[in-house]
């Protein structure tokens, strides 16, 4: 079963973003006549390194840093492992790292692993959230140890959009001298970013979540912040990143950080409306319907929302009937049995997290589209709740 | 994306039997909100045992709707004697085949089929009296146990997939590991004995095959003025010859296959094969 591209309602964004025409465009010469390798010492290949300073400047304008605190990735993955692993060489006597426990599984599983696998060399403190999504900051201020070389607190959450007051957290970190990371992949191109202003030492981007292709990604590396390289080799991106550089995807990468710049009031302002509209509509017109998150401290693209008595992978294929793409929390979706661990640590029950949908817009999407999505979720969850057994009329006569 | 196969997709977007069955006469209620599936299986049974109606009500994945639907499909019709022999395999067939992770779902419709039945016939099931070994999930041992032996599991990650346990914190492990082995374990014990047959020394068997011969066989033949001889046992293969009425006989041929041979599969070895030499 196939789709006719272009006549999907993408409302996935938090997942992957659609390759924006100009990027493409801005990529061509470099997938076709300037091939050339940066590197080289002939002016064909070393005219493709010009491309890539300004590519370089570029997403340094976007986030408020040098263009030389920017290294290139081939994701965001990556980006989060090497400098949580850097920080922990640079400071081979401290074992302790903090985070949280709605992280992405780049930092979860890293965590988990540098716990177990190293034979418990290294402490890991996952700090808990509210029933909103927040975390409590007394809790974090009594984790900060002497013994803690790295903190890392992703900026946005993916699954329900709350933001974590991360620049607070930094400076509190940085008082102690212990380094800071933020995990921002779905926070960079939706929310203003100035880390001059900050303390943040370490911070991931992906480039497929911002409107650039899959297979690139940033580490910002505060000038001065002690460095050991994830993947050693040769001497590109300044030693900092072995292998030779994807130039096109790079290049491709700056033209998304400076049209994210130029859409950054449109982003919060009409793509929040249309979100607002969406959550809304579905939270009014579908009885027992819930939001799961914070309602301000917000990403403005996303909304999150349980619907009880109904299991999310149910209402995704059902979505697919009408072309609507977006994400679920289920346990499902997953192929693990137990729903999602962002819903779990703010203590949804597991009966809403079951029907748990994400909603993630863009740029892109329009306000026909969200109407197309108010007349068709309550059908459809209305449909399936006809056919569970935990669904009875009085429910509604309830309401 | 999960690979469903178009019959899963055909009865998980249009559902056959949803709803309640009135005045039902057997009622399968299985699993739990917090498990993330749950189905509530209805059947109307007439006086001649037979399943007249049956309907559906589930909340899970689109692997279950369609396990639920597939299953109300399947025992229509059925008497109560045919459909309490369905496995959890008969109803992924009946789909052209589940995920392996989603094999829990089909074994949610055979156990609410079993429950509806045991609840026509007034029975509590013996299942649900186990120890419960999963917690997250309610599984008990009886449930394991049962699941390893009818659909061949091999390993914790396949005792998952079908029945849930060990899914959800991973405590149990240890658990399902010796369930598993023990279980596997009496299995390897009950396929050795049937075994213990084939390794039986050339000699063991001749002495079988001339006990078989004279105690079963031959008093048969010789009411018809008939005789066998065992000539050799070579391998499997059981030489004889016939004498008497039987050497003259047309049908020699016949009761040396029909009789024989079935005669020695059946009390001696089940390889066997018998031949006459002329």
């Amino acid at each position: 079963m196939k789709t006719i591209p272009g006549e999907e309602v993408y409302m996935d964004n938090n997942a992957t973003t659609k390759v924006a025409p100009e990027v493409v465009e801005a990529m061509m010469p470099y997938l076709t006549d300037y091939y050339g390798n940066p590197s080289s010492m002939h002016i064909f290949g070393g005219q493709v390194g010009e491309a890539m300073k300004k590519a370089r400047l570029q997403v340094a304008d976007l986030l408020g840093a040098e263009p030389e605190e920017i290294t290139f990735t081939s994701c965001g993955t990556e980006s989060d492992s090497t400098a949580v692993l850097s920080a922990l060489q640079s400071f081979p006597e401290k074992r302790h790292i903090i985070t949280t426990r709605v992280e992405h599984p780049a930092i979860k599983t890293l965590c988990e692993n540098l716990e177990t696998l190293t034979g418990h060399k290294h402490r890991v403190t996952g700090l808990k959230v509210g029933p909103d999504g927040m975390l409590d900051m007394n809790d974090y201020a009594e984790a900060l140890s002497d013994d803690t070389a790295i903190v890392s607190v992703m900026w946005a959450n993916n699954e329900t959009g709350v933001l974590f007051p991360v620049e607070e957290m930094a400076r509190m970190a940085k008082e102690r001298g212990i380094l800071f990371h933020t995990d921002a992949v779905q926070a960079v191109g939706k929310i203003p970013i100035n880390l001059k202003e900050s303390a943040i030492d370490f911070l991931a981007i992906s480039g497929h979540k911002l409107h650039a292709p899959k297979g690139v990604g940033v580490l910002y590396i505060r000038r001065g912040t002690p460095f050991v390289p994830f993947l050693a080799g040769g001497h590109q991106e300044k030693g900092r990143r072995g292998g030779t550089e994807n130039v096109a995807s790079i290049v491709g990468m700056g033209k998304a950080c400076e049209l994210a710049a130029a859409k950054m009031e449109e982003e919060n302002t009409r793509v929040k409306a249309l979100r607002d509209k969406l959550e809304e509509g579905l939270l009014s017109k579908i009885p027992r319907s819930i939001l799961n998150g914070h309602k301000t401290e917000r990403l403005p693209n996303t909304t999150n929302i349980s619907f009880e008595f109904v299991e999310g992978e149910s209402i995704l294929l059902h979505m697919n009937e009408y072309n609507i793409c977006a994400s679920s929390g289920s346990a499902c979706t997953s192929g693990s049995l137990e729903p999602s661990h962002v819903l779990r640590a703010m203590g949804v029950p597991f009966t809403a997290a079951h029907g748990s949908i994400r909603f993630s817009l863009s740029v892109y999407n329009t306000e026909e589209e969200v109407d197309f999505v108010l007349e068709k979720i309550p059908q459809i969850i209305d449909s399936l709740r006809q056919m569970s057994p935990f669904w009875t009329n009085e429910e509604v006569a309830a309401k | 994306m999960w690979e469903y196969t178009d019959v899963v997709q055909e009865h998980f977007l249009k559902p056959r039997n949803v709803g309640e069955v009135e005045n039902p006469s057997g009622i399968g209620d299985v699993g739990s909100l917090a498990c993330g599936d749950a189905l509530k299986l209805t059947i109307r049974v007439d006086d001649n045992d037979t399943i007249v109606e049956a309907k559906f009500k589930t909340f899970g994945c689109a692997s279950a709707i369609a396990s639920s639907s597939a299953l109300t499909e399947m025992i229509k019709g059925m008497k109560v004697s045919e459909a309490e022999k369905i496995t959890n395999e008969d109803i992924a067939d009946f789909l052209g085949g589940l995920p392996k992770e989603k094999m829990h779902c089909s074994v949610m419709g055979r156990e609410a089929l079993e429950a509806a039945i045991a609840d026509y016939r007034g029975i509590t099931l013996p299942m649900a009296e186990g120890q419960i070994v999963c917690e997250c999930f309610g599984v008990t041992d009886l449930e394991i146990i049962r699941t390893v032996k009818e659909s061949n599991l091999r390993t914790i990650e396949e005792i998952t997939n079908f029945t849930k346990a060990g899914g959800g914190c991973g405590k149990c492990e240890e658990k399902l590991q010796n369930i598993l082995d023990e279980t596997l374990g009496a299995v390897k014990e009950i396929s050795e004995a049937v075994k213990q047959p084939q390794r039986m020394t050339t000699l063991q068997k001749i002495k079988k095959i001339e006990e078989v011969l004279e105690r079963e066989i031959k008093p048969g033949l010789r009411q018809d003025g008939g005789d066998i001889e065992l000539i050799d046992v070579d391998g499997d293969t059981v030489l004889v010859s016939m004498r008497g009425a039987c050497t003259s006989c047309a049908k020699s041929q016949t009761t040396v296959k029909e009789f024989v041979e079935k005669k020695l599969r059946e009390l001696v070895l089940d390889t066997l094969t018998v031949e006459e030499t002329q």
